[in-house]
């Protein structure tokens, strides 16, 4: 075996970034420039450091963490805290927990040190130096006081300045006065200090916020057909909603975690309009979500644990249903949204609701229907005015569209012809113009008033055409002194 | 005669024509258009739990979603409709505007838009939306001729629409007529408005509606007129400029004929 090191370019030259226990014994170490080590090592294999790749893969392994408590933090670049309050005995103890862990990262290829403390603080101190370890509560001191200063892990400043002061252990370090630490170097490390030594605990900022209910189903034979994970999916809903049922909750946001014996983990996310609380609906708002995956969940050699969690959820008002149907059709109509959302996506399924405002493109707001159902079939719209014909078109492009106008007979006036799409159309009838200008407390670009007109083609097609400026005022000339000509745009048909 | 007398008639015609077909259950629900050629050739109008197509030309795309949301606007009665559309079709022929639709008549509080990606996806949720019997309608607005969208496709919109009871209406732009289980077909272009006087406003929705295809009776070609305020097709005015009544017509004439008459 030859000895491996990762490099990265650090002050301009190429210096150690990690390396392997071979190269650790050839006397390498980390921020040596790769000119020594060569030196040191001929035979040493190098690779560039890949940042990115390296909080990818941390990630993933934290996915991967997720089996045994939700609770997984990040300390990059490549520690993890994992907060095991109340899940140890889901997994035979503390002892039996860690030899899993640790017993599976390796047969992934990973060196793996992990300790478990009262204090996470205590415990990433513990995984510089020694692996496997089980500090009870009230040992810390004990057990972190032997360590070198430099397995706080605190700045480098700071670890040299204890080493010249001749504190080599954190030992030494507790046996000083507080206050002279803290005047020295600052209340941060003090409180770093008591936290290792387990007199007092951060929290950790876990990745994912904590579900209200998880259920979950562990497989001593990894599960891979699809029939079968479809029950046990079911089997969990059931159970999930037995569990929010006690306390009168129905779930907004549901998460599918799928943990394959490889290590990858998959999660599915589905939203809902309103609280759900019957497993049928769970189950087929998954059905439609997993059919209509781009990439379809891979089982792989198979899953060994699915969960079903409840990362939001609603306490449920229970409705007098049979005397009112409206409420129920609305229900029924709710679910076919959530239906249709969970398959194509949220942002598919709209529902509008009208602005306050006399910009065409901007009078309506289309918003996600799952959020605002409610809102949009109790928004006023202003009421058309009786015995006119449609004012408004009945299709409007998002951005009007230019057209070709020869010339129209009065500067201000309408055209006679145009062109748009690569067809002539002669107008027929005109009504117009109808003035609208723009809000000039919005806009901070220019925007030009427009001049609407009505159209009728001499098929029959009717237009919504607007000239882009006025001619007094708001059109400019060019350098050569010529009046720049106005801009025509069709912005709507009419039926 | 006004929309709802005429409607009323449609209505008992309609029944009238349901005692008399006796075992012909396609003659039960249906809406009157209020157009009252149409609703005679339909046998009292567009049949509900069915499956209507509406052809158009690219660039009539306009008038179709008129005629089409006019067919939507009768046969929900107050009742939820999904709108079912193809990204590129908004890119062709514009979204569909809810100031515009308010201003037909209908009410755009009651309108659900999914936007499909595709004319797949798009078939698929039509087809979930059919089976949910809370809403009055489906419009599935598909742009050309996918493949996907043939004789199977057609029939399983219609096994829906009959189970579940609600209406199908498929808009089809820049697609050409072809085989399908639809009950009815039109084909939709637009027509001029109808003269006006220079002062009166003009550009009601007038359609010129061909109905190539009814599964139960003829089919023909008529000149319809979108009512925007009673919410119902009728005949085009034939001259819409204000023409003085005769006395015979004026109200307290007629009053004075009719006690006249009842007296004789």
């Amino acid at each position: 075996m030859h000895p491996t090191v990762v490099v990265a370019k650090q002050n301009n030259a190429l210096q150690i970034y990690a390396l392997d226990d071979f190269a650790a014994r050839s006397g390498l170490e980390i921020g040596l420039p790769l000119a020594n080590a060569r030196a040191i090592c001929p035979e040493l294999t190098v690779f560039d450091a890949d940042p990115v790749a390296d909080a990818r893969t941390l990630g993933d392994i934290a996915d991967w963490c997720d089996r045994f408590t939700p609770l997984v933090a990040l300390d990059p670049p490549h520690g993890l805290y994992l907060d095991i309050t109340g899940c140890a005995h889901l997994f035979g103890g503390e002892r039996a927990l860690l030899q899993t862990l640790c017993g599976a990262l390796t047969r992934r290829g990973f060196v793996v040190s992990a300790d478990i403390a009262g204090t996470s603080i205590c415990a990433r101190t513990m995984t510089r130096h020694v692996s496997g370890k089980i500090i009870a509560d009230g040992e810390e001191a004990g057990a972190v006081g032997p360590l070198p200063v430099s397995a706080l892990g605190a700045d480098v400043a700071i670890t040299s300045g204890l080493r010249r002061a001749g504190l080599k252990t954190i030992g030494d370090v507790d046996a000083r006065a507080r206050h002279e630490i803290t005047a020295r170097f600052g209340a941060n490390f003090t409180t770093l200090l008591e936290h290792a030594l387990g007199q007092g605990d951060a929290p950790i900022s876990p990745r994912k916020p904590l579900p209200d209910y998880i259920v979950e189903k562990r497989f001593p034979e990894p599960v891979a057909t699809d029939t079968v994970i479809a029950m046990n999916l079911s089997a969990l809903a059931g159970m999930l909603v037995t569990a929010m049922d006690k306390q009168g909750k129905g779930a907004r946001r549901l998460e599918a975690s799928f943990f394959r014996t490889d290590g990858a983990v998959r999660n599915i996310t589905v939203d809902t309009g309103r609280p759900v609380t019957r497993p049928e609906v769970i189950d087929r708002l998954f059905r439609e979500r997993l059919d209509a995956l781009n990439d379809p969940l891979d089982p792989g050699f198979g899953f060994d644990l699915i969960r079903l969690s409840a990362s939001r959820t609603e306490i449920v008002v229970q409705q007098q249903r049979d005397l009112d149907a409206n409420v129920h059709d609305n229900d029924e109509l709710a679910a076919l949204i959530d239906r249709i959302a969970a398959r194509i996506g949220g942002k598919r399924v709209v529902v509008h609701l009208p602005q306050d405002t006399h910009i065409p493109e901007r009078a309506v707001l289309a918003v996600s229907a799952q959020h605002h159902l409610a809102a949009a079939t109790e928004a006023a719209w202003p009421d058309r005015i009786a015995s006119e014909p449609p004012l408004r078109p009945l299709r409007l492009f998002e951005r009007p569209e230019p057209i070709n106008v020869p010339f129209a007979s009065v500067p201000d006036g309408p055209p006679h012809q145009f062109t748009w799409r690569r067809v002539t159309h002669a107008v027929v009838r005109v009504e117009g113009p109808e003035r609208i200008a723009m809000e000039w407390w919005k806009q901070n670009g220019e925007a030009l008033t427009r001049d609407y007109f009505r159209i009728e083609d001499a098929e029959g097609l009717r237009f919504w055409i607007f000239r882009d400026g006025l001619y007094e005022g708001e059109l400019r000339s060019d350098e050569e002194g010529e009046p720049v000509l106005p801009k025509w745009f069709v912005h709507g048909l009419f039926a | 005669m006004t929309g709802a007398r005429l409607n009323t008639l449609a209505r008992l015609r309609g029944r009238i024509e349901r005692i008399e077909a006796g075992a012909d259950t396609h003659a039960l629900h249906k809406v009157a258009l209020g157009h009252a050629e149409a609703d005679a050739t339909l046998c009292g109008g567009l049949a509900r739990a069915a499956v209507h197509e509406v052809f158009a030309e690219g660039h009539q795309g306009a008038a179709a979603t008129g005629f089409i949301a006019g067919l939507a606007g009768r046969v929900t009665s107050r009742r939820p409709l999904v709108w079912v559309r193809q990204d590129f079709s908004e890119i062709e022929s514009g979204a569909l505007s809810m100031s515009g639709l308010a201003e037909l008549g209908l009410d755009p509080r009651l309108l659900v838009t999914v936007r499909a990606a595709d004319a797949d996806a798009a078939l698929r949720t039509a087809a979930d939306a059919l089976a949910c019997d809370a809403l009055g309608a489906v419009v599935l607005e598909v742009w050309g001729e996918p493949r996907q969208l043939d004789l199977v496709a057609s029939r399983k919109l219609t096994l829906a629409a009959q189970a579940s009871g609600v209406t199908a209406l498929l808009l089809r732009l820049a697609a050409t007529p072809q085989p399908s289980t639809a009950e009815t077909r039109w084909i939709v272009r637009a027509a001029h408005s109808p003269p006006s006087a220079p002062w009166h406003a003009w550009g009601a929705p007038v359609f010129d509606a061909e109905l190539v295809r009814n599964r139960h009776g003829p089919v023909g070609r008529w000149i319809m007129e979108w009512k925007c305020d009673e919410c119902l097709f009728s005949e085009p005015a034939a001259n819409s400029q204000p023409v003085a009544a005769t006395p015979a017509h004026r109200p307290h004439q007629a009053a004075a004929q009719s006690v006249f008459r009842r007296s004789a």
